[in-house]
């Protein structure tokens, strides 16, 4: 029998696999240790599981362990990231480098260190979602000290150039950050190949428990050190004070482990599912893709329904957990930021859903989710007066709206 | 956010979806809201000249479903009623009977601009001024 609602919205966070929280429970209970207690058995049991777990992170992304700096998790990742990099390069410039499309952690950062007298360049995407590497490499100045530039894109899935951004930051003696929330575990992410100096990312978007992430800090070639943003006892080589989330951290690693030898096969099973809930649903009339359909995430599709409003949908899918382009946060709605980014006018981004599929999902949820959503769709645009205007021709701009 | 049970209600049976000839001389037509707003509705009545009563009324909405909701029960207390008695028609009724939450206070300030907006159209139609009210509601 099929549970409802289905959840699709493994952007926002996954369910927690039973292997990792398995792996996770004698941490909870019984090995209890503080992995920074040197003189006693407990405290070198809670030590050896941080440093396996630190094994198991450093396999999936091609680091070194000692690289691995555990924090709360991918919003704390970004700060320590930026404003570590910022205080500590100092001296060099006070120059950043991002897009206009990353995740609020980054950007709200970003905007913090205008405050403290940095300078933010907020590159801009095309209708792909994807940045322009001459302008990249046009905003580059002797004073630029990061590019931070997201991996995989929470909202549309669309995937950076990274190695290519990695470059030209390298050329021109900058450092390299990314956001890897939504791509770490999902697809193949290499730190040495993909020429990354920092990297944020975070277990419960990979099936691990909420609360506990990283930061990946280079150590050689360049040796890239961030200024602590959190004082206290020294932890994580002095960048990031405070006790050890040792059962997180433990299932951050379980995670990162059943990543990285169960990615090839979700990919393969998650790409062709994801692939046939498109298909299916881009069968209705004036309905899109949002972002590049060929440098994506394999599991994620964000695709707008034109001439149907996003709450009205939202409500129309109540068997679903999904995410729609539209916040409605009070008496005014606020389309997604990200898709207007890529260029969709207002009304596109409010009709959009967002789909997140995970290694839990199957195919009868998906068939379900089709049929669900075809019949919202279907339903609301018979109701839609815009639909008949645009099935009779009429040109929606040529009508003189009473704006309220 | 949840809604009210008669909202879900309206939203899944919606009452009087449709189009009525907005040709004909005795039918009023209301377009209110704006895309971009994400609310756009047009509410139509059908109207009987010689006593000046609504016999049909007719709906469409693109919002979100209080917005559907609202204009579902206007075209329900509109049909039967005289043009004066639906020009009385107060949002706050609309707010009440579908226990609105603040937020969708505008869904049912919509509904009663579509209601003024189709008889002001109505009027003109028949050789009458239009309603100031319909005019400058915005």
């Amino acid at each position: 029998m099929l549970k409802l609602p289905i959840y699709l919205d493994n952007n926002a966070t996954t369910p927690l696999d039973p292997r990792v929280l398995e792996a996770m429970m004698p941490y909870l209970t019984e090995v209890f240790g503080n992995a920074a207690s040197r003189n006693h058995p407990f405290g070198w049991a809670a030590e050896e599981a941080v440093d396996y777990a630190r094994e198991q992170i450093a396999q999936l992304i091609n680091c070194d362990p000692k690289e691995i700096i555990f924090t709360s998790g991918a919003t704390e990742s970004d700060n320590l990231g930026i404003k570590g990099v910022f205080e500590m390069y100092s001296q060099k410039g006070n120059h950043i480098i991002t897009a206009t499309t990353e995740h609020k952690a980054v950007l709200d950062t970003c905007k913090h260190i205008e405050k403290l007298g940095g300078r933010v360049t907020y590159l801009p995407v095309d209708g792909e979602g994807l940045i322009n590497l001459a302008d990249l490499e046009a905003a580059m100045t002797p004073e630029t000290i990061l590019v931070t530039i997201m991996y995989g894109n929470n909202e549309t899935g669309v995937l950076q150039p990274v190695r290519e951004i990695a470059a030209i930051a390298h050329k021109y003696g900058a450092l390299f950050m990314t956001d890897g929330t939504q791509a770490v575990g999902k697809i193949p992410v290499d730190v040495i190949a993909d020429g990354i100096d920092l990297m944020a990312f975070t277990a419960h978007k990979m099936y691990g428990p909420k609360g506990i992430g990283a930061l990946y800090v280079r150590r050689k070639s360049p040796r890239v050190k961030v200024t602590a943003q959190m004082d206290g006892g020294g932890h994580e080589r002095g960048m990031r004070s405070g006790t050890l989330n040792v059962p997180g951290i433990v299932g951050l690693g379980k995670a990162c482990e059943l990543c990285r030898l169960e990615m090839a096969a979700d990919t393969a099973r998650l790409s062709v599912m994801r692939d046939r809930l498109e298909a299916a649903l881009l069968e209705l009339e004036e309905s899109y893709v949002n972002g590049s359909r060929e440098h994506r995430l394999p599991h994620v599709a964000n695709i707008s329904f034109k001439y149907v409003e996003g709450e009205g949908l939202m409500m129309g899918v109540k068997d679903l957990a999904v995410s729609s382009g539209s916040a409605c946060t009070s008496a005014s709605l606020e389309p997604s930021y990200v898709l207007k980014a890529l260029g969709l006018s207002d009304d596109l981004a409010h009709s959009s859903l967002r789909f997140g599929l995970s290694r839990f999902t199957t195919d009868e949820q998906i068939d379900y989710a089709i049929n669900h959503v075809k019949e919202a769709v279907t339903k609301l645009r018979e109701m839609s007066p815009l639909w008949e205007m645009f099935k009779e021709g009429i040109d929606l701009n040529s009508i003189e709206w009473a704006e309220h | 956010m949840a809604y009210s049970d008669k909202v879900i209600d309206h939203y899944s049976n919606p009452r009087n979806v449709g189009t009525l000839d907005k040709s004909k001389k005795n039918v009023g037509t209301g377009l209110v809201g704006a895309p971009e707003c994400g609310d756009v509705m047009r509410l139509q009545i059908e109207v009987d000249e010689s006593t000046n009563t609504i016999t049909d009324a007719k709906f469409k909405t693109f919002g979100c479903g209080s917005a559907i909701a609202s204009s579902s029960l206007a075209t329900e207390w509109l049909k039967g009623k005289t043009i004066d008695e639906a020009l009385s028609i107060d949002n706050m009724e609309i707010v009440e009977e579908l226990a609105l939450p603040p937020v969708k206070i505008h869904c049912s300030v919509l509904a009663e601009d579509a209601i003024k907006s189709a008889i002001s159209d109505y009027r003109v139609k028949n050789g009458l001024p239009a309603l100031e009210e319909a005019k400058s509601h915005h």
